[in-house]
């Protein structure tokens, strides 16, 4: 058990590994490149030696002694028959062989060039910049250098061929140099004619002149003896002739091994390699690692066949040829079938590696797909880092299809009861709560309030089933653990993809109901991005006390209201509710007793103000502004202008005047959700706009309020007028046709004329629609529903309304008319070059009066532009999100202000210069704190309260759950969701 | 109407309100009637309010900046070529842009100036022109017609006299221009040249139809005024304050130092959308400004005004952090992090861990990403509070202790 104590990772190090330690860490020597043997019992010192591990559940592994899932594997090793290079550091090798010495191994720089170096990377290490730079340029000069300042032997290019291949490009003595010595000894040779003699050399001349024996001078001249290296340079010296040509020597893995064995550790340091943790040699493979069986485990198929991983597969390829290799050179083999075979195992290794090397043909499985060696393994979306590492798979988890509840405050969620009972909560028993504990241990796993698991306090788990939870039950006591069910209350994280922003995770109080959906209340849409289309979210049962906390206080919806990217309510009224307000509001009708009650019916207000007076019959009413504003704060004050463009004014939490829409309410920013939220506090908000939302509910019911194809209708006379302002748009186009086909048009600066001839049609044609759109307006009601809509800014907008009623307009593709299609047309209906209104995407009907089938042609091309560039859109935006995120994911703010990196480098001295939340601070407001209004508001509630408390003292509400919220903040009656739910409050 | 007493004073110097904050309260308290009571109690309102607005420490603004610019890119159109408030010049608006300036690209799809001119050329056409035709490139087709002589192996070039008194108005004689013209014919082709009046011929040294008209490709190429990278200039009056129109030049094409030295030109209020320009000319702080100020530029084309500044400017500031313009992305910030584990899990995986093998590197485990691989608590937010609770209860501590002599006193 000493093993098992909580550890906690304090630094990874990075290095190469010794062959020695392979050798010492390996369970076992591979040998065989099989895997089971006839009776499926797995080979000893083959690739799935039960000494690697064990993957097959009641086998015991034969190194640790552990069963599959507690036994991590071994690692096993290999014995290459020839060293190997290791792929990844094929150019890190190809530039130590070219920057070092091919005799004494020293680094090509002299002790100066060393020391500059070595203050070089220093600097760079301490600016944090990346080593491999100083290590490029210190090959660099290396390179240049021809003898090697220590041995002073002569250096040769090295090339690499990729992606293993090196070789050493060396001049070598040509065959024929006799005969080309002699050539230069004759006169009129290229021999030394300036010497003065004759022209032709002798050879006592050449040994003279050489040093060189005169006899050796024969002897070379009759192609008896090869010159010396040092005597050829002199010969050709002296007769000016080149006696060498380039030859390509191969290095062999083994001769790069040798080489880069006497590089010297203080040379390796002066390339920024750590020779500490990593030597050079090891960079060539002589012993491969064998992975545990544990990480390349098969599958056994449903007939029984065993199908094995692509690592296996890429060892058994390795051993084979590695086997095959050492017969052969035990049986003296040609040095050719050697050389073949050592290649081919280099290409094994290879691909082992890394299966996607350029120039190489991958490996690939009988079926001809690639296999997924260690490279692919690691790299990528789905690879270990991003898709097993950064992004774990969790319990405790569940998905389902959402759908709207008004009923519920949009702190709560829905959970219906089959999730709610396969998620848990871990109950500490004690003795307040040991007669819950017992219930719900008694209930079992399958009657609702339930408990799956129980926990004796010497750590052994129980599954709690329908024949021993009553038994069960009676055994539980103080200091066991019941995992029960989740019940309302409980806290639980919520989540739809894409997350784009903050608020697409936000904690939610649980309300377990019936069916199979997780239930919203719609004013939460706005935040997840969501819709009851189908849509599917997550959620995310907290484990532990902290985390439940955290949640509590920081992710709850109502703590989310305000969005930091620009600093106003995110959450608020949508669409209907908005309408619902609007009819509300906007003519400020009178309702009587029964009909006001009903409508405050859903909120906490249970007593209806004074009346606003009688009506004819001498009944009492109640406006729908006065009712509204029951559910504003007392000491609201408030003044701007609503989207349906008259001024609201808003005094002592009195809606005195003005439509309440999109702007007072909505989210994005409604005015009075922010001026609440800002000033009393969230849960004040969170109350607001959930009454607003029940109010709005039953005010649109109360109307009534839907929309047909009648609603869309416009007069006879009012369609003849339209169709006179397309017309004449139409006459227009030709006009400008016509001068442009007479070369009249003059061009707009800086535009050809036929751009200019189209951005002016497009003009024109642009008008027509909007004239149209004009015309159609003028003849709608303004209790039209779709008027409503667009004028409350509930849903659509006026141009949504003119292409259902009026005229669909210009369809345009990249942002000009439709081009496209035949040559010289668009379609084969016209003549070519036609340029006429119609003939490139102009729509005159509307969507209610039907496109005909050319306009249904081209509304269709400028329809697909949209999706395509939707798709194309989520592509990019979503991989500029995620490097922002990773770019930025480091930066928080600290106690002295400054924000910093976790390097703690200075980023800003003061976020955003000035240190002010932009969750706090609307992004469009100039000055952050206005001072007068805190000093009226001051001043204010001392005349009204003399001798109160203060406003800046006013205690704010706690944010606990929604009913100690409720209770604190003066609220007696619960919301109506709660009460109807009736929240069952236990445990902890 | 009340006067600033030293109890007034001394209340508002208590706070924690920042200079400009307290002389607003003092401004308050003087217009209006108040006690003194009622005085501090603006102050301490106010300076509540303060506080609130205030961040808090240990938030994590770097994500919640990229989530606030990164959210809306969602919302932009892919539609490159729109209009910059100016309708004669394409520039790349939209989410395109928005990857350009934040890949720091060297130089951008479609560069641009604006150019501001000083004083008297801005109220000016004629002077305002002046300006325009020393920054526009003037290419030989603007000034006159070209012609091959193929029998006499010439090329001949009839200047438009009217064009050359129009794009050299300070010159005072058609005929030096010409002059000039051919100079830097000879100059820039390596041939001699014949002038008469407003023609100018010259033709290959050695009779070629090949040279003729490689000749004459080469002499559209040649610039004979303004600069050679801004291809147009378009000349706008504009309404910059109340009451005050003045020309504003926007060009297609930028060389930002060399429109700065051209007389005319107001170079405090002249930029250009090139940032790696404007870094090379105006130095780091002017690049991160502009970073800022062009992230915004195209958030509100595209009616997504409401991102707050704040945002962008955490953008800009790490992205301008060591003196020169890093990008966001593999080449840039997040290539350069101190962590193996962080580099591998953006981009380019298997090379940083041989490059980390290598140098021999130790991942120290600070960031966000490391912590979330190997399974620790992250060290932002509440992750980054080092506050435990002690496991001794309280009383306990008391009673056997200090307590005894806390309750003797």
């Amino acid at each position: 058990m000493s093993d098992q104590t909580p550890k906690e990772i304090g630094s990874v190090s990075f290095g190469l590994m010794d062959p020695e330690t392979y050798r010492e860490i390996s369970a076992t020597k591979i040998i065989t490149a099989d895997t089971y043997d006839d009776d499926g019992y797995p080979i000893d010192m083959g690739l799935m030696d039960p000494r690697l591990g064990v993957i097959d559940p009641g086998l015991e592994c034969r190194t640790c002694g552990k069963h599959s899932g507690s036994c991590n594997g071994h690692f096993g090793h290999i014995e290459l028959a020839a060293p190997v290079i290791h792929v990844g550091f094929a150019k890190l090798m190809r530039r130590l062989l070219r920057g070092t010495c091919r005799e004494c191994s020293r680094l090509l720089l002299t002790e100066e060039g060393m020391d500059e170096l070595r203050s070089r990377l220093v600097r760079t290490q301490q600016l944090g910049e990346d080593p491999q730079d100083v290590l490029k340029a210190a090959i660099r000069q290396a390179r240049k250098t021809d003898r090697c300042p220590y041995c002073a032997s002569e250096q040769y290019e090295v090339k690499h061929e990729k992606p293993t291949t090196y070789y050493e490009v060396q001049d070598v003595l040509v065959g024929d140099y006799p005969e080309k010595m002699a050539a230069a000894m004759q006169p009129g040779g290229s021999g030394d004619e300036e010497s003065g003699d004759t022209g032709a050399t002798s050879p006592q001349e050449l040994a003279e002149e050489t040093g060189i024996d005169l006899s050796r001078i024969n002897e070379i001249l009759s192609g008896e003896f090869r010159p010396r290296p040092e005597d050829r340079q002199s010969i050709e010296e002296a007769l000016d002739v080149d006696l060498t040509e380039e030859d390509m020597n191969k290095l062999m893995p083994s001769d790069i091994r040798d080489w880069f064995e006497d590089v010297p550790n203080e040379d390796l340091e002066v390339l920024g390699i750590d020779a500490e943790s990593s030597r050079p040699e090891w960079m060539v493979l002589t012993v491969l690692p064998v992975p545990p069986v544990t990480a390349r485990p098969s599958i056994t198929l449903d007939n029984g066949q065993r199908s094995e991983d692509d690592l296996t597969h890429k060892l058994v390829d390795i051993i084979r040829i590695n086997q095959r290799f050492m017969e052969n050179r035990e049986a003296g083999a040609p040095q050719l079938i050697i050389e073949d075979l050592w290649e081919l195992l280099q290409y094994h290794v290879t691909t082992f590696m890394d299966n996607e090397i350029s120039g190489t043909p991958p490996a690939r499985h009988r079926s001809g797909r690639p296999l997924k060696t260690l490279s692919q393994r690691l790299k990528g979306k789905e690879g270990r880092f991003r898709g097993s590492l950064s992004g774990k798979r969790v319990n405790f988890s569940a998905r389902t299809v959402i759908s709207p509840d008004p009923t519920l405050s949009l702190n709560e969620v829905g959970v219906p009861e089959r999730v709610a009972s396969e998620m848990t909560q871990t109950m500490n028993v004690n003795l307040q709560n040991l007669e819950d504990a017992r219930r719900y241990v008694s209930n079992g796993p399958v009657g609702h309030p339930g408990a799956n698991y129980v926990q004796r306090p010497d750590g052994r788990r129980l599954k709690v089933t329908e024949k021993n939870c009553e038994e069960l039950a009676e055994k539980v006591q103080a200091g066991w653990e019941v995992n029960r069910h989740l019940v309302d209350g409980d806290i639980v994280i919520f989540n739809r993809q894409p997350s784009l922003h903050r608020m697409s995770i936000m904690a939610h109080e649980v309300v377990v109901m019936p069916y199979h959906t997780f239930r919203l209340n719609t004013t939460v849409c706005p935040p997840y991005n969501a819709d009851f289309d189908g849509d599917e979210m997550n959620m995310h049962a907290l484990q532990n006390e902290e985390a439940r906390a955290e949640a509590r206080v920081l992710m709850r919806v109502q703590e989310q209201i305000l969005s930091p990217r620009f600093g106003e309510n995110i959450i608020g009224a949508i669409q209907d509710h908005i309408s619902g307000t609007y009819l509300l509001t906007h003519r400020n009708p009178q309702f009587n007793k029964t009909q006001a009650l009903d409508l405050l019916r859903a909120t906490q207000v249970d007593e209806l103000p004074a009346a606003d007076g009688e009506n004819d019959t001498g009944e009492a009413y109640w406006s729908g502004r006065t009712l509204f504003s029951e559910l504003l704060p007392e000491d609201l004050d408030l003044e701007f202008t609503s989207s349906a463009g008259d001024e609201v004014i808003i005094e002592d939490g009195q809606l005195i005047e003005g439509t309440i829409d999109e702007d007072a309410v909505g989210a994005f920013g409604g005015e009075v959700v922010d001026r609440v939220i800002k000033t009393d506090g969230s849960t004040r908000a969170r109350v607001l706009i959930n009454e607003v939302a029940a109010l709005a509910m039953r005010a649109i019911m109360h109307f009534g309020f839907s929309l047909g194809i009648d609603d869309e209708s416009i007069p006879g006379a009012a369609e003849e007028q339209i169709d006179e302002a397309i017309d004449n748009a139409y006459d227009r186009v030709e006009e400008l046709i016509t001068t442009y086909e007479a070369d009249e048009l003059e061009s707009l600066p800086g535009r050809t004329v036929d751009e200019t001839l189209e951005m002016k049609i497009m003009q024109t044609l642009g008008k027509a629609r909007d004239s149209a759109g004009d015309i159609a307006e003028d003849h709608f009601a303004d209790d039209n529903p779709a008027v409503i809509m667009a004028e409350s800014g509930a849903r659509g907008s006026l141009l949504n309304l003119t292409q259902m009623a009026a005229c669909v307009g210009q369809q345009a593709v990249r942002g000009e008319r439709i081009n496209r299609g035949y040559e010289d047309r668009t379609l084969s209906h016209y003549e070519p070059n036609d340029l006429s209104a119609e003939a490139h995407g102009f729509v005159e009907h509307s969507y209610r009066g039907g496109l005909d089938p050319q306009e249904f042609f081209f509304h269709a091309m400028g329809g697909r532009e949209g999706l395509v560039d939707t798709a194309v859109r989520t592509s990019k935006s979503g991989y500029l999100q995620r490097r922002l995120i990773n770019a930025l994911s480091e930066l928080e703010t600290q106690y002295d202000g400054t924000v910093r990196d976790t390097r703690d480098t200075v980023v800003q001295f003061e976020f955003g210069e000035d240190g002010t939340s932009p969750v706090q601070v609307s992004s469009g407001e100039e000055n952050a704190i206005d001072v007068d209004a805190i000093a009226d508001r001051v001043v204010e509630a001392e005349f009204d309260a003399e001798g109160s408390e203060a406003v800046a003292a006013a205690a704010r509400p706690t944010n606990l759950s929604e009913r100690a919220d409720d209770r604190s903040a003066g609220l007696d009656l619960p919301p109506a969701a709660e009460a109807a739910t009736g929240g069952v409050n236990d445990d902890d | 109407m009340t006067e600033i007493t030293t109890e007034i004073e001394d209340s508002v110097e208590d706070t924690r309100l920042p200079r400009r904050l307290k002389e607003e309260v003092y401004g308050t308290i003087e217009d209006r009637e108040v006690t003194p009571k009622e005085a501090s109690e603006i102050a301490a309102a106010v300076e509540s309010r303060y506080l609130d607005t205030r961040i808090d420490p240990l938030d994590p603004v770097g994500t919640v900046s990229a989530q606030s610019i990164g959210e809306p890119g969602t919302q932009m159109t892919m539609n490159t070529f729109h209009y910059a408030g100016v309708a004669e010049i394409d520039v790349t608006q939209g989410l395109p842009r928005l990857i350009e300036l934040v890949d720091a690209r060297k130089t951008p799809d479609t560069p641009m100036m604006t150019v501001h001119l000083e004083d008297e050329y801005a109220e000016d056409r004629e002077k305002a022109h002046e300006v325009v035709w020393s920054i526009e490139a003037t290419k030989i087709l603007a000034l006159g017609d070209i012609s091959t002589n193929v029998a006499d192996m010439l090329v001949r070039v009839d200047l438009n006299e009217g064009t050359l008194a129009e794009r050299w108005p300070t010159a005072e004689d058609t005929e030096e221009v010409a002059i000039e013209i051919a100079d830097i014919i000879e100059d820039s082709l390596g041939v001699s040249t014949a002038r008469d009046g407003m023609a100018i011929e010259f033709g290959p040294e050695e009779p070629s139809y090949r040279d003729l008209f490689r000749l004459v490709e080469e002499l559209r190429d040649v610039t004979f005024k303004g600069i050679e990278d801004v291809n147009r200039v378009v000349i706008r009056k504009e309404q910059l304050a109340p009451g005050r129109e003045e020309f504003v030049l926007y060009t297609e094409g930028s060389a930002f130092g060399d429109a700065l030295e051209i007389e005319g030109v107001d170079a405090s209020r002249t930029t250009c959308n090139n940032i790696h320009e404007i870094y090379r000319v105006l130095g780091v702080e002017a690049a991160r400004e502009t970073i800022i100020e062009e992230t915004m530029n195209t958030l509100e084309e595209q009616g997504l005004d409401d991102v707050n500044v704040r945002h962008l400017m955490l953008v800009a500031d790490i992205m301008t952090n060591d003196g020169t313009i890093q990008s966001i992305g593999r080449h840039g910030i997040s290539g350069s992090k101190d962590s193996v584990l962080a580099r591998a899990a953006f981009e380019v995986t298997v090379n940083h861990l041989l490059d980390a093998a290598i140098n021999g590197e130790i991942d120290d485990l600070n960031g966000v990403t490391e912590n979330v691989i190997v399974g620790k608590p992250i060290k932002l937010g509440t992750g980054d509070v080092d506050l435990r609770m002690g496991a001794a209860r309280r009383e306990d501590q008391a009673s056997e202790g200090d307590g005894e002599e806390a309750r003797a006193d």
